[in-house]
C-alpha cells in the first residue's frame, strides 16, 4: 500500500502521535495463536442443542404439525412451535419505525420460502436434535410460488407475504422510493444519444469464517446471558425483547469478537428462539448454523435488477439519467426496504447530471429473505452504473476514463437528492489511477480539482 | 481461439454511516488509579480491528500511548448503546463518541494536573508519551500516572468522560426524494487487467490497481488489510459468487465451500492499493468509512475489462465462463 500524502495536504494536519501510525493490532496474537475466545467457546454443563425443522417447499399452507414422534426420541427435551413464541410476528426494522411486522420466528399456518423455520427441537446432543427433527411430521398444501421479480409485480401473481398485501414494499412515497430532479424527459429530448440497458445480479453469500449462532445461559437472577456473534448488540437485544415480550432488563448480551460479518449477522434470527428455549427448559442452549444453513438459510445479498436510461451529448455530458432499481427481498423485509431506499439515495452515482429520475422497488418473492451485505443498495448499483459509463463512452468514441472526468461531481455541485456535494475526491482518485495504471488522459483532466472556488 | 487481454476502469463513491442517519453510538472513558484508560462501548469488532482503532483514537485524544488504553466492548450490561457495526459506520460513529468522551476525561485530567503544578489548565499540554507539560516550560511537568493517583486519592476527582455521536435522521420528501443520506463519502477508482480465454470463457484477473480516498488512514496497516480484502471480495463477486447460479431458479445453490465458488490463493491477482486522504468535516480525525466501498469498484472494472478483451458485454453477475461463452457464441451467430 502506498499513502499519497501530496493530495489534499493543504486540508490535512499530519504528524499526530497515535493517529496515522501503523500500530500492530492488540488482538492479532490471540487470533493467530487460537487463544481468542468466540461465542462458541462457551460451554455450559447441561447445555442443550437446538435444531430447526425447515420447510421443504417454496410456498405452502401448513395443515398440521405432529411432533409426537420427535418428542419421544431419546435425548429430546422440548419441541417448540409457533404457539410457544410470545410475539411471533415481527420485523427487525420496527425499531426505526419501518414496518409492518411481516415475518414469523416459527412458521404459523404458512411457509413462504424453502428453508423457513417451522419447528425447533431441543435435545441433549446435536445428533439427537438432528434425528428428532427428521421425525417431525408437517402436512403441507403446496401453493404456487413466484421467483421472478417481474412476475411477482404482475397483477394476479401469487401473493408472497400477506402482511404486505402486494409483492412490493409500500413506502410513504408509494410503490417505490422516488427521486426527481430537473426534467428528465426534456433531457432525453435534448440528447444526441439515448442508451437504455438492463443489469442483473443474483444472491451472494457472506461466507464468514464463523457461522451465525449464539449460546444462552439462564442466570440465577431470572436473567439470560446470550453469547452471540451479532453485529449489533442492542439492536438484537431490543428486538429480542419485543419478540419474547420480556423486559430488556432481563437480557444480557455478550459479544464483540466475531469471525466475519459482512452484514450477515444483523438479522435477529438465532437469539430470540434460543433465549426462549433456555427460558422454557431452564437449561443453557446453543444454536449454531451449519455451513449449509449459513449458505442457503441465512440472508444473502439481494439479487438486483437495474435499468438505466441515459441521455448523452456528443461532447460527453450526460444530460439525463433515469434509473429503475429492483431489489429482490425474498419472502420477508428484514433490511431490504432500507437497502432499496439507500439505492435511491446513491443514484445517479458520483456524477453531476442536471435531470434525474429514480425509482427503487423492494420486491417480495418466494426465496430466502435477503438482507444486509457489505455495500447493499450500492454495490450492484455501482456495477450497473459503471458498466453503463463504459458503454456511454464507447458510444460517443471517448476514452472511458476521460468521459468520467467530464461528468465527475465536484464540491458544491447539487446532487439529485438535493444536497450540495462536499468533500469530493473522485477526480483525484481518477488522476492517481491514470498515473498508477499508466492510462494517460488529456492534460486538462489532470489539471482538474474537486475543489471549486467559493464552494 | 486465443487468450485475449483487456483493461477496464470504474470510479465510485460511497456514503459513510447508516443511510439517512439516525444511528447513534455512545462511549464512556475513565482512568484507572494509575493512569490507564478504559473505553467502554457496546460496538462489535467483526475482525476488522475496531478495538484497535478505538484505542488509538482515545490515546491520541487523551495524549497517551495506545498501549495505555484498554477497550471493553460489546457487553450490554456495561457498554452504552451502539447501533451496530454495519453501513461503514463503526470508525466514524464510535470514533466520534470516543473523542467526545476522551476530551471530557482529558479536561478533568488537565485540571487535576493544573492543581498539582499550580498553573492554569489551559497552559498545559500532553507529550503523547504519558506526561503533562507546561506549554513553553516543558521542564515543569507531571506524569499522567501521578495525575491519576492524585485525582483518585487526593483530589477526589473522577477522570472520566461521556461521548455521544448522532447524526439526526433525515426523512426523504415523498415526491422529490430530497433528503440527506450521509454527511461524508469515500471515493475510489480501480483499473483491472484481465485475460479471457475465448475458447473456455474463463476470465483471469492479472492485476488490480485500486485508488481509495478514505478521509484519513487512522492506522495504515489496518487500512491496508481492509482494502486488500475488499478488493479480493470485489473480484470474487465479479467472477465467482452466487448462492443461486441460475437465478431466478433456486436450483444448484452451493451448500459448502466445494460448491460455492470463491477464489483461492492461486486465483488472487496482483493487487495494488493507493490511498488518498481528504479529511471529512465530521469524521474522527477526518476518517470516512471505507469498509464497504472497497469491494465495489472491482466488479464493474472486471466487466469492462472483459468487454475490452473479447468485445462482449456480460451484464449479469457473476461473469462465469458459461456466460462469456454464450455471449461469444451469440455474437458469432450474428
Amino acid at each position: 500500500m502506498e499513502l499519497r500524502k501530496d493530495y489534499f495536504a493543504d486540508v490535512r494536519e499530519d504528524g499526530l502521535h497515535e493517529i496515522g501510525q501503523p500500530r500492530p493490532r492488540l488482538d492479532s496474537p490471540g487470533h493467530v495463536t487460537g487463544k481468542t475466545a468466540y461465542f462458541a467457546d462457551r460451554n455450559f454443563p447441561g447445555m442443550l442443542h437446538l435444531k430447526m425443522v425447515r420447510s421443504p417447499h417454496h410456498h405452502a399452507r401448513i395443515r398440521s404439525i405432529d411432533t409426537s414422534e420427535a418428542e419421544k426420541h431419546p435425548g429430546v427435551v422440548r419441541v417448540l412451535t409457533a404457539k410457544d413464541v410470545p410475539h411471533n410476528v415481527y420485523t427487525i426494522l420496527i425499531l426505526i419505525q419501518i414496518g409492518p411486522e411481516d415475518e414469523t420466528v416459527l412458521a404459523d399456518g404458512k411457509v413462504r420460502w424453502k428453508g423457513e423455520a417451522v419447528v425447533a427441537v431441543l435435545a441433549e446432543t446435536e445428533r439427537a436434535a438432528q434425528e428428532a427433527a427428521a421425525k417431525v411430521k408437517v402436512d403441507y398444501e403446496v401453493l404456487p410460488a413466484v421467483f421472478d421479480m417481474e412476475e411477482a409485480l404482475k397483477p394476479g401473481a401469487p401473493i408472497v407475504n400477506e402482511y404486505h398485501g402486494q409483492n412490493y414494499y409500500l413506502y410513504d412515497s408509494g410503490e417505490c422510493r422516488k427521486v426527481r430532479f430537473g426534467d428528465v424527459e426534456a433531457g432525453f429530448a435534448q440528447a444526441d444519444h439515448i442508451l437504455e440497458q438492463t443489469y442483473q445480479s443474483s444472491p451472494i453469500e457472506h461466507a464468514p469464517t464463523e457461522t451465525t449462532g449464539c449460546v444462552v445461559a439462564p442466570e440465577g437472577n431470572d436473567r439470560f446471558t446470550c453469547y452471540t456473534n451479532t453485529q449489533a448488540m442492542f439492536f438484537t437485544l431490543d428486538n429480542t425483547s419485543i419478540i419474547l415480550q420480556m423486559p430488556g432488563s432481563k437480557l444480557h448480551f455478550v459479544g464483540g469478537t466475531v469471525g466475519g460479518g459482512f452484514g450477515g449477522k444483523v438479522d435477529v434470527i438465532v437469539e430470540p428462539i434460543t433465549i426462549l428455549a433456555a427460558k422454557l427448559t431452564g437449561r443453557p442452549v446453543c444454536f449454531i448454523y451449519s455451513r449449509e444453513e449459513e449458505m442457503q438459510i441465512s440472508s444473502p445479498r439481494a439479487a438486483e435488477k437495474v435499468v438505466i436510461k441515459d441521455g448523452i451529448m456528443k461532447d460527453g455530458r450526460i444530460v439525463a439519467r433515469k434509473v429503475t432499481g429492483y431489489t429482490d427481498a425474498g419472502a420477508y423485509s428484514r433490511h431490504s426496504p432500507y437497502g432499496a431506499q439507500k439505492g435511491a439515495a446513491h443514484y445517479p452515482g458520483p456524477y453531476t447530471i442536471p435531470n434525474v429520475w429514480i425509482d427503487t422497488y423492494c420486491v417480495y418473492t418466494n426465496r430466502t429473505p435477503s438482507s444486509a451485505m457489505r455495500g447493499f443498495g450500492v454495490t450492484i448499483g455501482d456495477f450497473a452504473l459503471e458498466v453503463q459509463m463504459d458503454k456511454l463512452a464507447r458510444l460517443i468514441g471517448m476514452d472511458p476514463l476521460e468521459f468520467r472526468f467530464i461528468n465527475a461531481y465536484r464540491d458544491g455541485d447539487m446532487k439529485a437528492h438535493r444536497q450540495p456535494t462536499e468533500g469530493a475526491a473522485l477526480i483525484e482518485c481518477m488522476q492517481e489511477a491514470s498515473r498508477a495504471a499508466n492510462w494517460p488522459v488529456a492534460e486538462k483532466y489532470m489539471a482538474m480539482s474537486s475543489y471549486r472556488k467559493g464552494a | 481461439m486465443a487468450i485475449r487481454r483487456g483493461r477496464g476502469v470504474a470510479a465510485i463513491n460511497y456514503p459513510t454511516g447508516m443511510n439517512l442517519g439516525g444511528d447513534p453510538t455512545q462511549a464512556l472513558v475513565h482512568s484507572t488509579p494509575t493512569g490507564n484508560f478504559m473505553v467502554t462501548l457496546s460496538s462489535v469488532d467483526l475482525g476488522q480491528g475496531m478495538k484497535q482503532i478505538m484505542a488509538q483514537i482515545c490515546a491520541e485524544t487523551i495524549g497517551v500511548p495506545t498501549d495505555r488504553v484498554v477497550i471493553d466492548t460489546a457487553d450490554t450490561d456495561t457498554g452504552p448503546h451502539c447501533m451496530g457495526t454495519f453501513a461503514s459506520r463503526g470508525t466514524h460513529r464510535a470514533g466520534n463518541a470516543v473523542i467526545q468522551a476522551a476530551k471530557e476525561a482529558r479536561q478533568v485530567m488537565l485540571e487535576v494536573a493544573a492543581e498539582e503544578l499550580e498553573v492554569n489548565a489551559s497552559d498545559l499540554e500532553t507529550d503523547g508519551q504519558g506526561n503533562i507539560l507546561v506549554k513553553g516550560a516543558p521542564q515543569k511537568s507531571i506524569s499522567i500516572f501521578d495525575v491519576a493517583l492524585s485525582a483518585h486519592f487526593k483530589r477526589g476527582r473522577s477522570i472520566s468522560g461521556r461521548g455521544m455521536f448522532l447524526i439526526p435522521r433525515s426523512y426523504p420528501e415523498k415526491e422529490t426524494g430530497a433528503m440527506k443520506p450521509s454527511t461524508c463519502y469515500a471515493h475510489a477508482c480501480t483499473v483491472v487487467e484481465v485475460e479471457v480465454d475465448d475458447e473456455t470463457g474463463e476470465v483471469t484477473v492479472l492485476n488490480v490497481k485500486n485508488v481509495f480516498e478514505i478521509g484519513r488512514a487512522l492506522n495504515p496497516r489496518m487500512v491496508e488489510q481492509q482494502l486488500v480484502g475488499g478488493s479480493w471480495m470485489g473480484i470474487s463477486h465479479a467472477l465467482y459468487e452466487t448462492t443461486e447460479p441460475y437465478y431466478p431458479s433456486r436450483d444448484h445453490g452451493g451448500t459448502d465451500f466445494n460448491q460455492y465458488l470463491m477464489p483461492g490463493p492461486g486465483d488472487l491477482a496482483e493487487t495494488e492499493i493507493i490511498v488518498l486522504e481528504r479529511p471529512s468535516a465530521d469524521g474522527p480525525f477526518g476518517a470516512k468509512g471505507p469498509g464497504e466501498m472497497c469491494a465495489n469498484p472491482q466488479i464493474p472494472a472486471v466487466a469492462n475489462a472483459v468487454f475490452d478483451a473479447v468485445g462482449v458485454r456480460i451484464d449479469t453477475l457473476p461473469i462465469t465462463p458459461e456466460r462469456v461463452l454464450r455471449a461469444l457464441k451469440a455474437r458469432a451467430a450474428g
